[in-house]
């Protein structure tokens, strides 16, 4: 540890070895985890470089100085086309969404211990998918009351598996517990929509089922602009909460956490972030999965890395996105991608599971 | 402390003044405490001793851990009230509670990796805001604790690879980081051999005695109770049996009427507390 | 009692439907037959094919359940949270879309391999490591592989719409639009799959006791664990190609059979198939008057239903932590 700003440790004896770069002043001390943000400035940097090798390669190849032309003001019919209308657009989307993910991967596998309990796998996404697929067939709903019936989904869906786990305190388990069983009801739901409608509408709920970017414009980027605005602050404010709560519900309590207030807290940001990822692109899976154990891996730390998970949710997105639209002769929904990464991570993870008996 | 003015308080303003000669931050008036709808305690009256070592004492399942869990407001009463310096514990806001009262649960969880010395720096917790992550104070306490448990060497090993003495000891450290007067250990010892077991509760005593600080433990082993005890509490069924000095309650009979064991009890050779020796009954 | 229960169960969902028919015409159909009484053909041409369809996918369910429950010694195995039906479904997508399977009796040898390569990963994950996984890990392990599997299949489908549009219809989970015959293909595999199940529940009662007990008690593991995997591989993949992926049953039967009969397997295996058949019979009667002239797949009905007896179940338990 590094001592910065205005004290230093009177009694001269060597400081204790704690992980982080203390910042003091008058008034405020700050741990500062520098691993962490090396990570994250890392991981925007490449979020960056992948993002500008979107926009410029595609069906279409631009060169990338005109992709430059464009960002920075000289704009042409082509640049103003394919990256002003096309591929800007999604590419952003493609990183607030998988930073939206991130976050609420990483807050969900540290509340309930298990790097297995993300949104996308334990059902906090099928609720979601049951609001939007709902607006879509029953009331044949345009793009903004698909999202707003996926958050709508998804928050009562959460509220609902809360209340149904609640039992003097809710204990990770259960919750993990409830909201597979309500996953697999809901998902059954789901299915019985599916099975009503006119087989095009349903080709098209599939595509939106597995997560898709394509003709995602400004208007789900403001979306997500906004979740992240309104969320993003509140998922840091809570990482502190979160690391006390690892420690078990019993220390927490005893070191002066209000567990259940918190836990809801948590949850309610966590799919609030979810949901409105699945608003703007779907319920894009694995993402919230891998982008949690990626973070935590390369900060080298014990505790939920709430933002680095984050910018490495961006980070997969962008490049699924990047992967989806090029690697085979026709675009696929960039579910199918994420898939694709996140299955082997899911298939090691299981195994190495079963072998250290940590499943 | 300001412990020692509320203290009068809570006397004068005491029902029941009588009740207990010594001074007490921590009691329990007449509550009553269960899981879902089975009753485990009922009407249970404590008074916890400033500045003493309280040893809760019984067989399995009598009630011992969950009336731990309600002094330290992990556990609701169903009715009475546990008070702290005078206030019932649940008004007081639970930062406040954990700046005064600290608590070890039986199995506390370590998160995968983490560092000896940013576990105890969590203890800290409730001393701590946003604008105050790590002050100066926050330093000392840690370096205090992690010295008063002999484990300032380890401070950068990962908890992990301690052995289950040491890592006894971290979660205690932890909780003496958090500074509090009270502090309550659930079964401090489970899972040790005797040798640690020893080692933690010399670490307990020596706590009492340097920092006059009030510990209350569940504990399982009756003559490690006794030596280390200042103030016994024998349980069965949810109800206290008897209460006071180890040297004064702990008799043949006491111990067959909490335990169901016929045994002899002598003074113990190496410190003069009780000492039961179950009878040979083969 | 059990068998009452069955028979009525039978007769209730050979009556009931669009067309209700008294319960009296049901019975003398089958003993007093008349070939110019209308409810009687539809009793015996088109309603008794379905029934005799929801006897087969709810012994296969029913018995399923129980093997799995018994051989990984925990109370939340259930063919469809642990990932069997969507292995099932996915073996079955890659039939129709890849290789031009239609109809389901083809369906039905995909839907076995499926069933059983995932109910080997199950097995793995369930009981590798010293003591196998807890209840709460490998459901959650189930959970992930489902969720897995079914990105897979989308992945197909997407590319595929009229495999889409057939898949879609079998996925709920359904007993209507079957062929006729389908029951009598699917029964070998089911009645094969039970006799090993029954076989098996020996075996498992000494399992139950743990792996060590159980090597004590002189059960040779490998055998027992490899006919209990047999068993569930064929009546869960049966299951699932006749009747599309049905969740829940699986899990809900073994414990309503042990309350009732106790823990002992050569009791509890029976039960659960017996009551397998009555609970399909049931969801699928009801699912065909709760929104009478049209109706809701038993599928959908079992996990409606399914969902908050599971969540009761979870509620009443005490169980490890994950």
């Amino acid at each position: 540890m590094t001592t910065l700003g205005l004290d230093t440790p009177g009694d001269g004896s060597a400081p204790l070895p704690l992980r982080g770069v203390v910042v003091r002043g008058r008034n405020y001390s700050m741990r500062l985890d520098m691993r962490a943000i090396v990570v994250c400035c890392l991981l925007a940097l490449g979020t960056v470089l992948a993002g500008l090798v979107s926009l410029s390669v595609g069906s279409f190849d631009l060169p990338v100085s005109e992709v430059f032309g464009h960002l920075f003001g000289n704009r042409t019919e082509a640049s103003e086309f394919i990256v002003g209308r096309l591929r800007l657009p999604r590419t952003l989307i493609a990183a607030g969404v998988g930073f939206a993910f991130g976050m609420s991967g990483a807050i969900f596998q540290a509340l309930v211990r298990n790097p297995l309990g993300s949104p996308d796998l334990i059902g906090f996404n099928s609720g979601a998918a049951l609001g939007a697929v709902i607006v879509i067939f029953e009331f044949e709903g345009s793009r903004a009351e698909i999202s707003a019936g996926a958050v709508a989904g998804g928050l009562i869906a959460a509220l609902l598996v809360y209340a149904f786990a609640w039992k003097r305190g809710v204990q990770a388990y259960r919750l993990v517990l409830v909201g597979i069983g309500a996953k697999f009801a809901v998902d059954a739901l789901v299915d019985y929509e599916l099975t009503r409608a006119d087989i095009r509408d349903v080709r098209e709920a599939a595509v939106w089922l597995t997560g898709s970017l394509n003709g995602r414009g400004w208007d789900e980027f403001r979306t997500i602009v906004l979740a992240l605005i309104v969320l993003a602050p509140l998922a840091v404010l809570m990482q502190r909460r979160l690391d006390r709560l690892d420690l078990g519900d019993d220390t927490a309590a005893a070191l002066g956490l209000q567990v259940s207030r918190v836990k809801l807290a948590l949850i309610l940001v966590g799919v609030g972030l979810a949901s409105l990822g699945v608003a703007a692109a779907g319920p894009v899976a694995f993402i919230a999965f891998v982008a949690g154990p990626v973070a935590r891996r390369l900060v080298s730390s014990p505790n939920a890395c709430i933002v680095p998970a984050g910018f490495a949710g961006a980070f997969l997105m962008v490049i699924a996105d990047l992967a989806a639209r090029n690697l085979l002769p026709t675009e696929v929904p960039v579910g199918i991608m994420t898939a694709a990464i996140g299955g082997p991570y899911l298939l090691w993870l299981l195994h190495r599971q079963a072998q250290t008996g940590a499943l | 402390m300001k412990g020692s003015e509320t203290v009068v308080n809570v006397d004068a303003s005491s029902p029941r003044p009588s009740r207990s000669p010594r001074p007490s931050r921590l009691r329990a008036d007449g509550i009553s405490l269960g899981y879902e709808d089975v009753p485990v305690i009922e009407g249970l009256d404590l008074d916890i001793p400033d500045g003493q070592i309280t040893v809760i004492v019984g067989p399995n399942a009598c009630g011992k851990s969950t009336l731990l869990r309600a002094l330290s407001r992990l556990l609701k009463p169903t009715r009475g009230a546990v008070l702290l310096d005078g206030e019932l514990i649940d008004r007081l806001p639970t930062r406040e509670v954990a700046r005064r009262l600290g608590l070890l649960p039986q199995s506390p969880i370590a998160p995968e990796g983490i560092l000896v010395v940013d576990l105890v720096a969590r203890g800290r917790t409730p001393h701590q805001s946003l604008f105050q992550q790590w002050s100066d104070e926050d330093e000392a306490a840690v370096r205090t604790a992690l010295d008063a448990t002999g484990t300032l060497e380890l401070a950068d090993r990962s908890v992990d690879e301690l052995s289950g003495g040491q890592r006894q000891r971290v979660w205690i450290a932890m909780a003496l980081a958090q500074q509090t007067d009270l502090l309550l250990l659930d079964e401090p010892t489970t899972f040790l051999d005797i040798t640690h077991q020893v080692d933690v509760l010399n670490l307990v005593h020596a706590l009492h005695r340097d920092q006059g600080r009030t510990v209350v433990m569940v504990l399982h082993d009756l003559n490690l109770a006794c030596r280390y005890a200042h103030h016994i509490v024998a349980m069965r069924d949810g109800q206290i049996v008897a209460a006071g000095a180890p040297a004064e309650v702990v008799d043949a009979e006491l111990v067959s009427r909490v335990f169901d064991l016929e045994c002899s009890v002598i003074d113990d050779p190496s410190s003069g507390t009780p000492l039961v020796i179950p009878t040979d009954t083969r | 009692m059990l068998v009452a229960l069955s028979v009525a169960a039978f007769f209730l969902s050979l009556a009931l439907g669009t067309k209700s028919i008294p319960i009296s015409d049901a019975i003398s159909a089958y003993f007093d037959r008349d070939p110019d009484n209308l409810n009687h053909l539809i009793v015996r041409d088109l309603r008794q094919p379905r029934t005799m369809l929801g006897i087969v996918v709810g012994a296969g369910l029913g018995g399923a359940g129980a093997l799995m429950q018994g051989v990984t010694r925990n109370p939340l195995a259930d063919p469809g949270l642990l990932g069997v039906n969507a292995g099932a479904s996915f073996a079955v997508v890659v039939g129709i879309s890849f290789f031009g399977v239609t109809g389901t009796v083809g369906q039905v040898w995909f839907a076995l391999a499926g069933a059983a390569v995932a109910s080997v990963v199950v097995y793995v994950l369930g009981t590798t490591g010293r003591s196998g996984a807890t209840p709460v890990r490998l459901a959650l392990a189930g959970a992930a592989l489902a969720a897995l599997l079914f990105a897979l299949t989308r992945t197909v489908l997407l590319s595929d719409e009229a495999a889409l549009d057939e898949f879609r219809f079998w996925a709920v989970g359904s007993l209507a639009g079957r062929q006729p015959d389908l029951a009598n293909q699917v029964a070998p595999f089911i009645i094969a799959g039970v006799v090993i199940a029954f076989a098996a529940a020996r075996q498992l009662n000494a399992l139950a006791l743990g792996d060590e007990a159980a090597r004590a008690l002189g059960t040779r593991l490998g055998v027992a664990r490899g006919v209990s995997v047999l068993g569930i591989m064929l009546l869960c993949g049966a299951a699932v190609a006749a009747a599309g992926p049905i969740v829940f049953v699986g899990l809900v039967v073994p414990h309503a059979a042990r309350a009732w009969f106790g823990p002992d397997q050569r009791w509890l295996i029976p039960a659960s198939v017996v009551l397998g058949v009555v609970l399909i019979l049931l969801c699928d009667t009801a699912g065909r008057l709760v929104s009478r002239p049209a109706e809701i797949q038993v599928g959908i009905m079992t996990a409606v239903l399914g969902g908050p007896m599971f969540i009761l179940l979870v509620r009443r338990t005490r169980m490890a932590q994950l």
